[in-house]
């Protein structure tokens, strides 16, 4: 009698994963819908390559704009998350971190410019908030993580302070200096995506000219937008720090009207749910809260978790394909230097700028959701995969080509792909909503329908609905990873 | 501890960076600085009764930005030199961000559409709107459509729009959200999203043109001045789209003032300025707007669009 094989947890998983996704691809609406969408692409195209670096007026002020937001944003979100992840032990602080979080930084912009308007307090918080949340939880499991030998051989009645600032920080210090730098990285990118809102940054100057169809602007404008990012590892030098800063909070206006009335208004009259606020009692609310779960959260969170799925998916099976790109048991150097090219350019790019892109082209569908965000989560997943697989030695008769590629890398790098991949699911998600300010129908839009018709009780309600969704897809990828034994940080043996 | 590569914070170690050396940072911060007084785009300075602080006004980002630019930079230096105070304009990004500066006193004078205005000047009291164009309280919208849909232009409402995918202009657009959503309503009895195959909030009536050109959506509603303008400047081909209805008119765009604009800006300045607002009959100005003159306003003449805005919710 033969019996079949156990299929391996990790198999199964890849299975499940799959078919949900797939059952989801079935259900959504993957149609271009332009008559015409290539003609649109041939100008994209054609302004692509003649970037015209004179159109934008002040392009040099949104980029240190942009800097500025992002430095003092990381820089404050640094100070708290460090803060914080002393305190991770405490179940309100990891609560609390996990919130902050889970709301996206456009949608915190959102909110701040309601209480500060657009003044630089709104930019720099809507960065320093969730990224505090974030860099909290990271450095926590750096801490944890750490070699806890040398704690031990402490002289005893060593304060806590001095057993953290000689013994502990210097173990973790290039980790955190590094993890900061990536954060950074990603401050700069979130700092131009809030443009599109409405702060002077790149992103400002880059929603107007795709908007009008000024494909050689915004050409320029990404074209400044990557060599900003690129470059950052030559001019970021820590001696140069202070004076970044104090550039930083010198360019910046401070000096715009915002009152405390109107945080206090926010806090206290806005976001009260609108039949309690002019009093039209509790059975009213309960109306008011059906409708907002019948119409809106409801579907809503069917389209967000519908997306989430199809992407996480597709960026599997994106990476499967573009790690190879950089890596050096599959290609050679020329070759892995292209490929470098292509990732940054792919991972650089914000995924809301990529999708905003192809909605002009193709026209409302979820299909630009999709590629956006698989194509910006692919190259940043194939990007560590590829760099992970730069670690791996096969033996010397290891076989060539596609076999190589198919029994010895792939079956190596699948794991720590897959923790890679939950790890990103819960980030997914969160960029997810934020393209239904683009249109399409996720909680994101109704937030952003909201927003426009200045109901903000209305839009407070769904931005927890998604912070909740969010929490609780990071529950489950979490409860996942213990269960296949993924690390996303291995000691190494 | 030994971390491999696969923590998420190594993604950016790898040094593609060295390729590149244009624009040095330090020299840019420091040319930035020296620029930063100049340009301020964020500047909108506090408005307090002890000091003469600039008057600054907004508008609904309606069309394209350039556009507004151009107009809203004549306005600012016209005000200017009649006021006597420095008047600046700020551009904003959503129509929402307009209403909420004006709320927050940021800006004490904006150009609203017609449901802006009423959502404005409900959020603050003793807001009033004091000028509108001469046509604007007979104010039209056009519903447009791509030739593929072989829909022709009719008086009575086009019913052959249903099953069609749709754009709207900006969600808290009068002639682009508001009175079409209303018509589409009265005339199905359906919500737009039971009506149509899909529906679409282009962001503005430029867009909104753009959009149904190009068949990324069959028919869409537009502003008729933001359509007209267009068309004129032969910036539409008519051969890919064209106007198919008109609505009945209602009142749409506004100059709304701040109540408490005389505290910071001098007793009579609201007067002051809509005096200004009344005479301005500059062609080179009025040809940007497009407007032939404006005439007085008071809020009452938008009591029909808020009662349309409640019908259809979008105000509580």
């Amino acid at each position: 009698m033969i019996t079949r094989p156990e299929p391996s947890p990790l198999g199964r998983t890849t299975t499940t994963f799959v078919g949900i996704a797939f059952i989801c691809l079935i259900f959504a609406d993957v149609a271009i819908t332009t008559v015409d969408p290539w003609e649109e692409f041939r100008r994209l195209l054609l302004g692509l390559v003649t970037p015209d670096f004179y159109a934008t007026d002040s392009v040099v002020l949104a980029i240190a704009y942009t800097l500025a937001f992002a430095l003092l944003g990381v820089v404050l979100a640094n100070a708290m998350g460090l803060f914080l992840a002393l305190l991770f032990f405490s179940r309100i602080v990891r609560t609390g971190c996990a919130v902050v979080r889970a709301v996206h930084e456009l949608f915190w912009a959102l909110i701040f410019l309601q209480m500060f308007g657009l003044s630089p307090l709104t930019g720099v918080l809507a960065i320093a908030i969730p990224y505090s949340g974030i860099i909290a939880k990271v450095y926590a499991e750096i801490l944890e993580e750490a070699n806890p030998a040398p704690l031990k051989v402490i002289p005893a009645g060593t304060s806590r302070i001095s057993a953290f600032f000689f013994v502990r920080m210097p173990d973790v210090w290039a980790h955190f200096r590094s993890y900061s730098m990536y954060r950074l990285e990603c401050g700069i990118r979130s700092s131009a995506v809030l443009g599109f809102i409405g702060l002077p940054t790149l992103g400002f100057h880059l929603e107007t000219a795709f908007k009008e169809g000024q494909y050689s602007e915004v050409s320029a404008l990404l074209i400044l937008f990557y060599l900003v990012i690129a470059t950052m590892r030559i001019w970021m030098k820590r001696p140069l720090m202070p004076v970044y800063l104090i550039g930083a909070a010198a360019i910046l206006p401070w000096g715009i009207a915002f009152s405390s009335a109107h945080i206090v208004r926010f806090l206290t009259e806005d976001i009260v749910p609108h039949p309690l606020r002019t009093g039209a009692g509790w059975e009213a609310f309960w109306d008011w809260l059906n409708m907002m779960v019948v119409d809106q959260a409801i579907p809503g969170t069917i389209a967000t978790v519908q997306l989430t799925m199809i992407a996480l998916v597709a960026t599997g099976f994106l990476t499967i394909v573009l790690f190879p790109l950089i890596s050096p048991l599959l290609l050679g150097k020329a070759s892995r230097f292209c490929g470098h090219i292509f990732l940054v350019v792919a991972r650089s790019t914000p995924e809301y700028i990529l999708a905003f892109v192809l909605l002009q082209l193709w026209g409302p569908s979820m299909l630009p959701a999709i590629i956006a965000l698989t194509l910006h989560n692919g190259a940043i997943i194939g990007h560590l995969i590829g760099r992970y697989t730069e670690t791996v030695s096969l033996r010397q008769d290891a076989s060539t080509g596609f076999n190589r590629y198919f029994y010895e890398v792939l079956p190596r790098v699948y794991r720590p792909m897959l923790a890679l991949l939950f790890y990103r699911w819960e980030v997914i998600m969160r960029e997810t909503a934020i393209l239904g300010i683009l249109g399409i129908a996720t909680l994101g839009f109704y937030v952003d329908s909201a927003f426009a018709d200045l109901r903000f009780d209305r839009a407070m309600l769904l931005i927890a609905i998604t912070a909740l969704l969010n929490i609780g897809v990071d529950a489950i990828s979490r409860s996942v990873r213990t269960r296949l034994r993924l690390q996303t940080s291995l000691e190494q043996q | 501890m030994n971390t491999l590569p696969l923590d998420p914070h190594v993604i950016s170690r790898q040094g593609v960076g060295g390729k590149f050396n244009e624009g040095d940072p330090k020299m840019m911060v420091r040319s930035v600085l020296a620029a930063a007084g100049v340009f301020a785009l964020m500047q909108a300075p506090v408005a307090t009764p002890v000091m003469a602080a600039d008057f600054v006004f907004t508008a609904i980002p309606d069309q394209d930005e350039t556009q507004l630019r151009k107009r809203f930079g004549k306005v600012a230096k016209y005000l200017t030199s009649t006021l006597g105070v420095t008047v600046k304009y700020v551009p904003v990004k959503s129509y929402a961000a307009a209403v909420t500066a004006f709320r927050n006193n940021q800006v004490q004078l904006a150009w609203f559409g017609g449901l802006s205005g009423v959502r404005a000047r409900e959020l603050v009291k003793g807001s009033r709107a004091i000028a509108q164009g001469k046509k604007d309280p007979f104010f039209e919208t056009f519903f447009i459509a791509h030739k593929s849909t072989g829909l022709k232009p009719s008086k009575a409402f086009p019913k052959g729009i249903a099953g069609r995918t749709f754009t709207f202009g900006s969600k808290g657009s009068t002639s682009g959200r508001l009175m079409p959503e209303f018509h589409i309503r009265s005339a199905f009895g359906k919500l737009p999203k039971k009506v149509f195959k899909k529906v679409g909030f282009s962001g503005n009536h430029s867009r909104t043109i753009a959009l149904v050109q190009s068949g990324a959506y069959e028919v869409g509603a537009v502003n008729y001045k933001v359509w007209n303008r267009e068309v004129k400047s032969g910036k539409v081909d008519t051969s890919k789209v064209s106007l198919i209805w008109k609505t009945p008119p209602y009142p749409d765009y506004q100059w709304t003032i701040r109540g408490d604009v005389n505290k910071g800006y001098g007793k009579g300045f609201a007067k002051k300025v809509q005096g200004a607002l009344l005479s301005m009959n500059d062609p080179d100005l009025l040809k940007f707007f497009p407007r032939a003159s404006f005439i007085a306003a008071q809020n009452s003449d938008y009591a029909p669009i808020k009662e349309t805005a409640k019908k259809i919710g979008l105000i509580d």
